[in-house]
């Protein structure tokens, strides 16, 4: 990076340098925020069917959410990722959405299983939404009935990527 | 076993009721079974199978009612705690008006079953303290598992 | 001191609550911290399964019994399959009823083990959740490697079962129970003698026989009450009948009770892997006529077969009209009828109680709104 009128060896004993190099760098705000947000997801806990069974799995002791800085919160206020796990009916559907309106900026929608992906098993049942993305809009899509813990992982890291190269303003790439 | 109890039933019945009170009665899969309308499945009917020494129906199982297009149907299956025995009861209703005397004066457990069949079917069961929609939304329209109910989902917005 | 006065105010627990593990919504009046009324609101998870029956062939139902009670998919698989072969009269190979017998007492301890993790971390004990998910994993291996799948395993077929054990499975399962045994033994040295815990438990939310009956409740809640009602042992169905096992029961009626109870469940489910092991032969593993799927057609008739859930008693009533879809099935799902109690078990509990007492019900969200 080209500063005007300064200069690395004016500022620096040039014994130093080689540290420098190392050990500073430069960038954005932007991207130093996306960073800090994708090491500590907070997702609401908020269990819908059998695809909760397994989002607990993924927090208990083999698969270990937490090391991720993934920690489930109970309420809407503190959490800024929501893993729709399940089913949703069409009398969930108003409560789902006040949830995520309850939900502070920034926030993201990960749809997990094939239900909250698009309606999975129970397409044809009279009362059952066909997606979550009807309601809400989706960022990662997880497929699975249900997904099994490494699938959910692998979730919660393509979310990473997206934010990290939102953040960068490059082109998240779909599929 | 089965077949005494089966004759004792019908006896009794027809002592309460009268001669043919009963529509049908048989053995089903070795379970015995009556078949009543629902004009004669009434209070007295219900405390004759709770209370009498010899059937001491005190454990109401599951209450499953059906469409048959020409008519309705609500089946209670009993089981006795004390005396080990099984009973098929169906109750035979119109399809215009489907009414059926509701068993939860005297088995709690008939509750949410009979509130699922008001739910899904539409059978209606007089004497229920709470008869409303239980798993549906109170303002859902038409009675889903009766075999002419059309899913549309993009009526409801659901697709 | 003359009386307080106070007036009663209405607190909406639900649909999103962390210790109602799923979509259940609770209606409560209040007067200070005593529960006036209680009224259960459900139907948030309701997903029309009996009606999606009648749409499908015999054998394309089997997937959504797995998603009823997801804990314990294995009961339901067999539920559903006994009703039909009871309606085809078909008998079912040895093999395939002793692999249904393993597979469904494995999938009991899995289940109670979710319901000991989960119910400490409601009354406020976090570690006891990551070792009975630590013990679950190993369960759900060995019946991954049998079935395939996690959770929803659809393994069960009518007329048998999907697949064979692979090779050193039995083996495995052997080691698995033994280590189970040491497992389950040191959570009961950890949790039950807690003074805490026993003074959170003992003496809350205490049912009658008399109410457990007529209220039409089923499994560890009754046997906690002391109503001995097993379907394995009042009915034995498969092959139940040959295993040496007893059903635990208890006197009080607390919650207390129903947690000894359930622990208890666990060994004496360990007896009946144990058994099943040691007697399982070799042959065949589905009848002829199940392997093929379209042409299952029951003649016209109507069953209500039932089985022992870790939640209770599930039943199906199964409808045939002679075609090769359903009819009607209708499903009895334990955790429904045991959840209506609450209107009448919260009634003059105390605030705190209340988590305690839903917990100790053990319901799961499926299988109270089919």
């Amino acid at each position: 990076m080209e500063l005007k009128g300064f200069s690395e060896t004016e500022q620096y004993d040039p014994r130093i340098l080689e540290d420098v190099k190392k050990n500073v760098f430069f960038t954005k705000v932007d991207q130093l925020k996306a960073w800090s947000r994708t090491r500590s997801f907070w997702p609401l806990s908020f269990g819908l069917a059998c695809c909760a069974i397994e989002m607990m799995t993924t927090g208990g002791s083999r698969y270990d959410f937490d090391r991720f800085g993934v920690i489930f919160r109970a309420s809407p206020r503190h959490s800024d990722v929501m893993i729709v796990a399940g089913t949703v009916t069409g009398k969930m559907a108003p409560v789902l959405r006040t949830l995520y309106d309850q939900m502070p900026e920034p926030k993201w929608v990960i749809a997990m299983g094939s239900c909250a992906t698009c309606g999975g098993p129970y397409k044809e049942a009279y009362s059952v939404l066909n997606g979550v993305d009807k309601i809400v809009p989706v960022d990662v899509y997880v497929s699975g009935c249900p997904p099994t813990p490494p699938a959910l992982l692998d979730g919660v890291d393509k979310l990473r990527e997206k934010i990290r190269l939102e953040a960068k303003g490059e082109r998240v790439p779909k599929g | 076993m089965s077949q005494e109890l089966l004759d004792l039933i019908v006896e009794k019945f027809n002592t309460l009721h009268g001669e043919e009170s009963i529509v049908e009665s048989k053995l089903n899969f070795g379970k015995p079974m009556v078949i009543l309308g629902t004009e004669k499945w009434d209070l007295a009917t219900a405390k004759l199978l709770h209370d009498d020494e010899q059937l001491q129906f005190d454990f109401l199982t599951c209450v499953t009612g059906v469409d048959y297009e020409e008519h309705m149907e609500v089946i209670y299956n009993f089981y006795s705690t004390t005396l080990d025995q099984y009973l098929y009861v169906k109750v035979n209703t119109s399809r215009e008006e489907p009414t059926v005397m509701s068993a939860e004066p005297i088995w709690k457990s008939a509750d949410y079953m009979e509130r699922e069949t008001f739910d899904l079917l539409g059978i209606d069961f007089p004497g229920h303290w709470r008869l409303k929609r239980i798993l549906l939304e109170d303002d859902w329209e038409g009675y889903p598992l009766r075999k002419d109910y059309i899913t549309d989902k993009k009526a409801l917005g659901l697709d | 001191m003359s009386e307080l006065k106070t007036e009663t105010m209405t607190l909406n627990m639900g649909p999103q609550h962390p210790s109602t593990h799923g979509v259940f919504r609770l209606q409560l009046k209040v007067d200070g911290e005593t529960i006036k009324e209680a009224i259960p609101v459900m139907g948030y998870l309701h997903r029309g399964s009996e009606k999606l029956a009648e749409r499908f062939l015999y054998s394309q139902f089997i997937p959504y019994t797995d998603r009823l009670d997801y804990l314990n998919a294995m009961t339901n698989n067999y539920v559903y399959c006994s009703a039909i072969e009871e309606l085809l009269e078909w008998e079912v190979p040895e093999r395939a009823e002793y692999l249904r017998v393993i597979t469904m007492e494995l999938n009991r301890i899995a289940s109670h083990l979710v319901w000991w993790g989960t119910y400490l971390l409601d009354i406020g004990a976090m570690s006891p959740f990551l070792y009975a998910f630590r013990d679950r994993e190993t369960i759900l291996d060995r019946l991954n490697e049998i079935s395939g799948a996690r959770m929803t395993f659809n393994y069960h077929r009518i007329g048998g079962v999907k697949w064979d054990a692979p090779e050193g499975w039995i083996e495995k399962v052997q080691e698995t129970v033994k280590e189970l045994h040491t497992n389950i033994q040191e959570f009961d040295v950890l949790v039950t003698g807690n003074e805490i815990f026993q003074a959170r438990t003992i003496g809350v939310g205490i049912l009658s026989k008399e109410k457990v009956i007529n209220w039409g409740l089923s499994g560890p809640i009754a046997r906690g009450s002391g109503v001995a009602i097993d379907v394995r042992k009042t009915e034995p169905y498969s092959i139940y009948d040959r295993f040496d096992f007893d059903i635990p029961t208890r006197e009080e009626g607390d919650v207390f009770a129903r947690y000894k109870v359930r622990i208890a469940e666990m060994f004496e489910s360990l007896k009946i892997i144990e058994q099943a092991c040691e007697q399982i032969p070799e042959g065949d593993i589905i009848t002829k006529k199940g392997k093929r799927l379209m042409m299952i057609k029951p003649p016209a008739g109507e069953v209500y077969r039932r089985a022992e859930a870790s939640k209770g008693e599930i039943g199906v009533y199964a409808i045939s009209n002679g075609k090769n879809k359903p009819y009607r099935i209708k499903l009895r799902r334990p955790s429904f009828v045991n959840v209506s109690i609450l209107q009448d078990l919260l009634v003059g509990e105390s605030i705190q109680n209340l988590v305690a007492i839903f917990g100790s019900l053990d319901v799961v969200l499926g299988e109270v709104d089919a």
